[in-house]
């Protein structure tokens, strides 16, 4: 039926607030948490929201009725409370799945958190979750290996892989570089990780630090008979800069780089996967700035969604957080989000703070990587939230042991391995914690040492970004 | 002598990957680990090779996967039979996934020479 052109401002909620709307299975849904500014109603800023985010203007345009807009707009379907907050509420909006390009998360972002993050109307807006449909995500590469190909290449089953960060972070040479990664390795640790802001400095450019490392990769497989790696971070100032130092890691024969998918971009992240898909490399995505987008609890981006994004725009590994050491990280949301990275399908649950039923098909999971403020004490409380398809990295707590990083790896190796056993054999491993470690320590005094060194260490900070449930 | 360090030397191991780092266990704790990948649904398989080829990534199936068996004792009695047939031989127990196509557990149980 044609409609006439009716020039002038109307009301969003009259176009795009639809609450007798039934999503489809190919719709895309997203779940917003809105504060409007005071006096406009909800359904108004609501279907402000779905208008700005997809095909809505200010304005009524004569160009609209070229086109089945109906067929294309955001439809707000329903507004529901936030528990125990009087200011905000949930808005669900439904996109057609033609507003976006195949396989493009980069597109996806661009409409969902564009522009509408300004808006005035509102006050803060905050995208809590995305339900990607099937039909979007077979579009979409995902991880260019995977966790069980992953654990294939690197020979490691049965167990949580374990990893350390490089320190000092910035101004090692690439010899004395290669010559930590190398203690590290030896000392039992699957892999080493170049720090985020390891990029080409003049202290040590890449290519000289590549060589280093890979030489220390084959020194330690050759000595300890295991197979071994490094994240070699290829993020660079161009896309043609980064596939340069990942071809050179290629050559070289190693098995992974590094990626940092929000500063380098989502674009350049989709193209590196694919990349190492194509030349059977690894990929460690790390998650720098992602505190600045994430962190606010009403405004922003929350993880999940970044992390959601992540595993369709590909990585094999992704940093979650660790729940117990020096970063932000409640419990229940973080397991929530490491569900989204490795399981094929994922029930709404609120309580972990899953909006929508999240159907994976047949993508590849991503190993969830806990990281930062972590040492031996840790150990059996990790296991238990991040089981085995995860790696766990020890920085200080591998560096710091007073004997160096060799003996602080091999004191991680064997916490981690006497974890898995006890585990196992079917003990608590938060409860018996404190036994399960010390009687592994009787054999091991890198253990030993390493127990006295960090016993008095925690991290114990209220989280800013809780849950929203009702307390 | 005027210094004495308290630093010692790590020694670099030969290990063969998971449990590389715990003391060899002992019958009861390999039954633990057994009665877990059961536990699990995993298909028990035992796998062997010689150890100077203990990094290719195939080593020789010991007859073929346990598929669907929870009888502990048996799985006990095939390792030893594979222990006197390659007396010389890495000996590994694993969990076989079919679901993941993946190994769920994975450990030497006897180390050859």
């Amino acid at each position: 039926m044609s409609k006439k052109y009716d020039a002038g401002v109307k009301e969003y909620r009259d176009t795009y607030w639809t609450p007798d709307y039934v999503p489809l299975d190919t719709d895309l849904l997203a779940c917003f948490k809105c504060t409007g500014q005071e006096g406009v109603p909800k359904e108004e800023v609501a279907a402000a929201v779905a208008a700005e985010s997809s095909t809505g203007t200010w304005s009524t345009v004569w160009s609209e009725l070229l086109t089945d807009l109906d067929f294309y707009k955001g439809r707000c379907y329903r507004i529901e409370d936030v528990p125990g907050d009087k200011e905000s509420f949930y808005a669900f909006i439904a996109y057609p799945l033609d507003l976006f390009e195949e396989g493009s998360i980069t597109n996806v972002l661009t409409s969902l958190v564009g522009n509408v993050f300004g808006f005035k109307a509102l006050r803060h807006l905050r995208l809590e979750d995305i339900r990607f449909p099937l039909a979007f995500i077979k579009t979409c590469y995902g991880p260019p290996n995977g966790i069980v190909v992953e654990r294939d290449r690197m020979n490691k089953y049965g167990r949580p892989l374990l990893g350390c960060t490089i320190k000092p972070k910035l101004g090692l040479s690439g010899k004395n570089y290669g010559r930590v990664v190398y203690e590290c390795l030896r000392g039992g640790l699957d892999f080493t990780k170049d720090d985020e802001n390891i990029n080409s400095q003049p202290f040590q450019r890449w290519q000289n630090r590549f060589e280093f490392v890979a030489e220390a990769i084959r020194l330690a497989e050759q000595e300890t008979g295991e197979k071994k790696g490094h994240y070699l971070n290829v993020t660079a100032n161009t896309p043609e800069e980064m596939y340069e130092r990942a071809e050179f890691a290629k050559e070289l024969g190693m098995p992974i780089v590094m990626h940092d998918f929000i500063t380098g971009g989502f674009t350049a992240n989709t193209g590196l996967s694919k990349w190492c898909r194509k030349n059977g490399m690894l990929l460690h995505i790390h998650r720098a700035m992602h505190a600045v987008i994430d962190r606010h609890p009403k405004h922003g981006i929350h993880f999940r969604v970044l992390a959601k994004c992540l595993r369709l725009s590909g990585g094999d590994q992704l940093h979650t957080g660790t729940v117990v050491g020096k970063l932000e990280g409640d419990r229940q949301t973080t397991l929530g989000y490491i569900d989204q990275l490795r399981e094929s399908f994922v029930p709404e649950d609120r309580s972990r703070g899953n909006f929508f039923d999240q159907d994976w098909g047949s993508m590849p999971g991503v190993f969830a990587v806990a990281s930062g403020g972590i040492h031996v004490w840790h150990m059996p409380a990790l296991v238990t939230i991040f089981g085995d398809d995860s790696v766990l990295q020890f920085g200080g707590g591998t560096h710091g042991h007073p004997w160096g990083s060799a003996a602080g790896a091999a004191a991680n190796r064997v916490a981690l391995e006497a974890c898995v056993k006890a585990r196992n054999a079917g003990r608590h491993l938060e409860k018996e914690s404190r036994d399960i470690l010390m009687e592994a320590a009787k054999h091991s005094p890198e253990l030993a040492i390493a127990l006295e060194t960090w016993k008095e260490i925690k991290f114990e900070f209220d989280t800013v970004d809780k849950l929203d449930v009702q307390s | 002598m005027p210094f004495q360090s308290t630093v010692g030397d790590y020694q670099t191991v030969a290990t063969l990957e998971t449990f590389g780092f715990l003391p060899p266990m002992t019958q009861d704790e390999i039954y633990d680990q057994i009665a877990y990948i059961i536990a699990q649904g995993w298909s028990p398989l035992i796998e062997h090779v010689h150890p100077s080829n203990s990094m290719a990534t195939y080593w020789s199936y010991w007859k073929l996967p346990f598929f669907g068996e929870k009888d502990l004792n048996l799985i006990v009695s095939e390792l030893e039979a594979c222990h006197r047939a390659y007396p010389d031989h890495h000996v590994r127990m694993v969990g076989y996934d079919a679901y993941t196509q993946s190994q769920g557990s994975c450990f030497v149980v006897f180390e050859g020479r």
